[in-house]
């Protein structure tokens, strides 16, 4: 209980920036986004504009577009992203532990060796499954 | 914050904003000039000496370029998409150090927009959601090739994040911070205490899996999944055109500048050089500055090198790599380092005196625990 606490503290006074170092960045993102919007707005605006059935139908290489192109697509890709929630959820624990990686000492370092064990174990449990297999 | 700063950061991110879409725009050229070479041919050479007005042409001819959206495609959709892929962009570059502090105008002023303490956090989370732009304006173009090519990417960025992220732990993992600016500074100079500085040196295989990884997220080829031409036509803006496509080209290239900033951040040192501490005040900063950009051209060119060297993987190729291979080896490379530095700073060792003293500046909760374990102890006996 009391580790846990540590640890939750640890990251809070890591991560705890001054508010102050953000402004130039909200200034930044301000000049972007003028950038951005403005270019989308008129750009537009430069260029000639006709239109027809055939031209605004989408490119297929010029063959007859054939039905709607939102249709139902390898299931490979949805493991995928469902793997990658888990295993990138497990590599964001690593980050505080790396910064507090001298102040830890030897315990943190037993402690994250046994977190690396069990993302081990899921990450060959997966191989094992064959879930990366891309053609079976 | 006090106006002079405000001023200061304004001019800085104004500037920043300039060279980014300069050098961006300059990028096209070189590409083009580089794969003339490679290949024996002239290149660009009409617009301007050496083709050097190319860009402006292109820029120019993209402007007035019809603004073309399909009937049937998702319109509010279909205008965000390049938009987000060109914002996310431009902001990556707020947290690089591109120097040492300069003097000018009796200020101390800093090369860096923001100095946050989660910097390398930052720039991995901008990069991730800049995935958004080509997934939404695939999708949003209702064609079949662009869709598969916002689904191949997406699922190559995101795949290939994850060996990214383990190879960047190990490099905070040295230095004990995720600011890049403190990141760069534990790289001081070349040569220290008969050992190289640079991170490279600490971490050969580190920089190799996060330098393929940077490849990968980039989208260019070898790993160029996403737009390959025979195949997929040209992926996800096969059906923009005017500015938006220019958004699209643009976003890349600016992805592949502040790319390389990254990996010579993180790996070669920053704006640290040989026998820096001959110079000092503002003759170190412009060295500074101009090493930095030196690295980072060198590793524009080393990936352009590979891009007109090298042919495409195939899809499942790609992620057997990524998942395969780059994952188990950035993990097992981790692992070596942790221990590795824990030997080093003597935490095996049962002989009290070699041990280092904790880091004890930010770790208020750690002294308390120390108090804690003191009073158990005093308690006890």
């Amino acid at each position: 209980m009391l580790r846990s606490a540590n640890f939750v503290g640890l990251l809070y006074l890591n991560l705890m920036s001054d508010v102050q170092d953000y402004i130039p960045i909200v200034l930044q993102s301000l000049v972007v986004l003028a950038f951005v919007v403005g270019t989308l707005v008129f750009a537009p605006k430069l260029g000639p504009k006709l239109s027809s059935a055939k031209k605004d139908a989408n490119w297929e290489c010029g063959i007859e577009a054939d039905g709607n192109a939102r249709f139902p697509i390898s299931v490979r890709y949805f493991v995928i992203a469902i793997l990658f929630v888990l295993f990138d959820v497990e590599v964001i624990f690593f980050y505080p532990y790396a910064v507090n990686f001298q102040a830890l000492q030897l315990e943190g370092l037993m402690a994250v060796l046994i977190f690396v064990g069990f993302f081990l174990t899921g990450f060959i449990y997966v191989l094992k499954k064959g879930a990366l297999e891309w053609e079976k | 914050m006090d106006t002079g700063l405000l001023i200061e950061k304004i001019v800085l991110i104004v500037l920043l904003f300039a060279v980014s879409l300069g050098v961006a725009a300059y990028l096209t050229l070189l590409e083009r000039k580089v794969a003339a070479w490679m290949q024996d041919r002239i290149g660009p050479d009409r617009a301007g000496k050496w083709g050097l007005l190319q860009p402006l042409a292109d820029g120019g001819k993209l402007f007035f370029k019809e603004d073309f959206i399909p009937a049937n495609a998702d319109r509010f959709l279909f205008i965000i998409g390049p938009g987000l892929a060109m914002g996310f962009a431009m902001m990556t570059s707020a947290v690089i150090p591109w120097g040492p502090n300069i003097q000018a105008f009796g200020r101390d002023i800093a090369l860096q927009v923001a100095d946050v303490n989660i910097g390398i956090l930052y720039i991995m989370a901008l990069s991730s959601v800049a995935v958004y732009g080509i997934m939404i304006g695939g999708w949003a173009s209702n064609n079949k090739y662009s869709l598969f090519s916002a689904i191949r990417a997406s699922s190559q960025m995101i795949s290939y994040e994850l060996a990214m992220g383990i190879a960047i732990i190990t490099v905070v993992l040295m230095s004990g911070s995720l600011s890049l600016r403190e990141i760069v500074d534990a790289q001081h100079g070349f040569w220290n205490d008969g050992y190289f500085t640079w991170n490279f040196f600490k971490q050969p295989i580190g920089f190799i899996v996060f330098f393929v990884c940077t490849v990968a997220e980039l989208n260019r080829a070898p790993f160029d999944m996403a737009e390959c031409e025979s195949e997929l036509i040209t992926g996800h803006h096969t059906e923009y055109g005017s500015m938006k496509m220019g958004f699209f080209l643009f976003a890349e290239y600016v992805h592949l500048f502040i790319g390389s900033a990254v990996i010579s951040a993180l790996y070669f040192g920053g704006y640290n050089f040989p026998f820096m501490d001959y110079f000092s005040g503002n003759t170190l900063a412009i060295l500074g500055v101009l090493a930095f950009f030196v690295k980072t051209g060198f590793f524009i060119f080393v990936i352009m090198w590979i891009r007109w060297t090298l042919p495409r993987f195939r899809y499942d190729q790609l992620m057997g790599l990524g998942w395969k291979k780059l994952i188990p080896i950035s993990i097992v490379n981790m692992v070596i380092t942790a221990v590795a530095v824990a030997f080093a700073s003597g935490w095996f060792s049962t002989d009290k005196k070699d041990q280092t003293e904790p880091a004890s500046a930010k770790m208020e909760v750690v002294a308390d625990k120390q108090k804690l374990t003191l009073n158990q102890s005093t308690i006890k006996h």
